[in-house]
């Protein structure tokens, strides 16, 4: 019998897989096809102070191996996540979830914490600092190791369960992003974020997404999700929850390798519904291939 | 939904660039006329959405046009290759909202999954008749397979090479209605939106990521609040729909 749990600042989940934010909803889409209490746990939506319609369609594009999002966030709003989708998700799903938040102002970030740790189903805050910062010309916070500090540093303050920052890999330098928000207090770190992206329709010569660029993400972004993690997990001694293209047991293991306590899978879930599922149920016999027996002894091994 | 494997038992060619395929397996999800299924291809990482044409306890077929990498490839499988295939998805037309007199519009491949539809309303007993939009008459296809149902079953062509020249809509007048039921490419839905005088269900498109309702890649705004074109549609009805 191979051990899968891993702990998460306290937190001890039964395997380290969890579907990652925005392939899942509010989970209980998935819940229809199967008992969605076999994850480790799950991360909601990203959820804003507002609710948000999001960009205009197209929003999706194919990559080779891959996808380009630019949902933008789409969500009903805290008080309609709290008030009308967490009472859903109770219902299929005794397990914590991880609570994805975004937001465009510091103090909106503080408010969707306040609301949410006070959940008793939210076992820690996941704040995706990927969005354009309004009170700084639309500067994302994820980009700049100052503003990341301080949303960091104000979300802490009220939050009493642990605060995972959500890093993009759209910097030059991660680890110094890294290093900022573990400073400010910060209780793990969960990379990466979708890259940035495009493809163009080559007969009416526009691109295909109507904003243009978005996320790039799914299985061709796994090497650069997996560097990121290296170079993060170098860089500081906090947690982190590793992503970006995770599509098999061997992915999961590769990237605890890196230095990833738990991992999420994002886009393999919209190609593949059971993908998660079926990850979680091959992890003890890739374990075994790879003579593990507890799945904790392996993390950051490839240092 | 499921998901399944489904065997190719014949993919034939109907006209230049439109193919229509039997995939045998489970069908049991597929419930309503206007659901699609969505179909993994080797070689590419999102689903192909594709209507179901007909159904039956053993087998859906399809009818899709090559416009792209995918569907170029889809034309290329023979029988016996398997595909991993998503079923039952989208809200479907509601058979017994559609009124008595139903009409159905489809415009190029949007005429697919009125076929299966015109079978389903005519065994709950209603009048069915067929209105079929092509650019020309090499572009027809299934006309054959409408007319057997014994339905009225008009075609128009813009260039006029066969049937009533002009648009869908050119052919309204010679049909009486007192419901819409419509498939095709949105600048078609929207002329047939401002022609019909009685209500209508309106089958729409849209890029998707999932199929199932998990990303948010494919929502839309109604009049009933946002909606995402694979799970609560791709039907809407006429009352909510803002162009
Ligand atoms: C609910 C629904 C039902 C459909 N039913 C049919 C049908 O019965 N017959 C038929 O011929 N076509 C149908 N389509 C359109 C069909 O999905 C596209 O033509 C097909 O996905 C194109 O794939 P491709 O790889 O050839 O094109 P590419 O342009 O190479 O595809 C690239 C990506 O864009 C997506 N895409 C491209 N065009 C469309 C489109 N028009 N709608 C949605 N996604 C698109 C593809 O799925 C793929 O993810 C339907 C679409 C939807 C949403
Ligand atoms: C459709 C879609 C929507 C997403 N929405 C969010 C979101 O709301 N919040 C967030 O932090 N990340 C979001 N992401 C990013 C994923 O959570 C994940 O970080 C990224 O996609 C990389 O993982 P993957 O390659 O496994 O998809 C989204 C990704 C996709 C594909
Ligand atoms: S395509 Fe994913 S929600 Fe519709």
């Amino acid at each position: 019998m191979v051990n899968t749990k891993v702990n998460l600042s306290g937190w001890e989940l039964d395997n380290p897989i969890i579907p990652a934010s925005g392939t899942f909803g509010y989970g209980y889409e998935y819940a229809e096809l199967y008992d969605i209490n076999i994850l480790g746990s799950f991360s909601f939506k990203g959820t804003t102070l507002e609710p948000r319609f999001g960009n205009p369609t197209p929003r999706i594009a194919e990559t080779p191996n891959g996808m380009i999002n630019s949902v933008g966030l789409q969500n009903p709003g805290v008080d309609a996540v709290i008030a009308e989708e967490l009472p859903k998700l109770r219902k299929c799903f005794n397990k914590k979830v991880i609570a994805n938040i975004g937001g465009f102002a510091v103090d909106e970030f503080v408010k969707i914490v306040e609301k949410l740790d006070k959940e008793d189903i939210v076992g820690l805050h996941e704040v995706n600092i990927s969005c354009p910062n309004l009170h700084k010309g639309g500067k994302n916070f994820g980009t700049d190791a100052d503003a990341a500090y301080e949303v960091t540093k104000a979300v802490k303050k009220v939050a009493s369960k642990p605060v995972y920052i959500k890093l993009t890999p759209n910097v030059t330098d991660i680890a110094s992003i890294a290093k900022a928000v573990e400073e400010a207090g910060a209780d793990g770190i969960s990379l990466i974020n979708t890259l940035l992206g495009m493809r163009i329709n080559k007969r009416t010569r526009k691109p295909i997404i109507a904003n243009k660029m978005g996320g790039f993400s799914g299985s061709a972004i796994f090497p650069v999700a997996l560097r990121c993690v290296y170079q993060v997990y170098e860089a500081v001694k906090i947690p982190i929850i590793g992503m970006g293209g995770v599509s098999s047991a061997e992915d999961v293991i590769e990237m605890m390798m890196a230095g990833a306590t738990a991992v999420e899978v994002g886009a393999y879930n919209l190609v593949n519904p059971y993908g998660s599922k079926e990850i979680v149920l091959d992890l003890p016999r890739v374990m075994e291939k790879y003579r593990i027996e507890n799945l904790c002894d392996i993390i950051g091994g490839a240092h | 939904m499921k998901q399944s494997l489904f065997t190719v038992d014949y993919n034939v060619k109907l006209t230049f660039d439109v193919y229509k395929m039997r995939l045998v397996g489970d069908t049991s999800d597929i419930t309503k006329p206007g659901q699609f299924i969505n179909i993994k291809l080797d070689g590419f990482y999102l689903r192909r959405p594709i209507s179901v044409f007909d159904c039956d306890e053993s087998a859906v077929t399809i009818i899709y046009k090559v416009v792209g990498e995918g569907t170029e490839y889809m034309a290329s499988l023979g029988k016996g290759k398997t595909l991993d295939v998503l079923t039952g998805l989208g809200n479907g037309f509601d058979v017994e909202k559609c009124g008595q007199k139903v009409l159905l519009i489809g415009g190029g491949v949007g005429v697919p999954p009125m076929f299966y539809l015109a079978k389903k309303l005519l065994s709950a007993g209603k009048t069915v008749s067929m209105i079929m939009g092509f650019n020309k008459e090499s572009e027809v296809f299934a006309k054959e397979d409408f007319e057997a149902l014994g339905i009225k079953t008009l075609v128009t062509t813009v260039d006029g090479s066969v049937g009533i020249k002009g648009f869908v809509t050119n052919a309204m007048d010679e049909v009486e209605y007192d419901c819409i039921c419509t498939c095709g490419p949105e600048p078609m839905l929207k002329a047939v939106y401002d022609a019909s005088k009685t209500t209508g269900f309106f089958s729409f498109e849209e890029r998707m990521g999932c199929g199932f309702g998990a990303c948010m890649g494919c929502s839309c705004k109604t009049k009933y609040g946002n909606k995402r074109i694979c799970k609560d549609g791709p039907i809407l009805v006429k009352e909510e729909i803002i162009w």
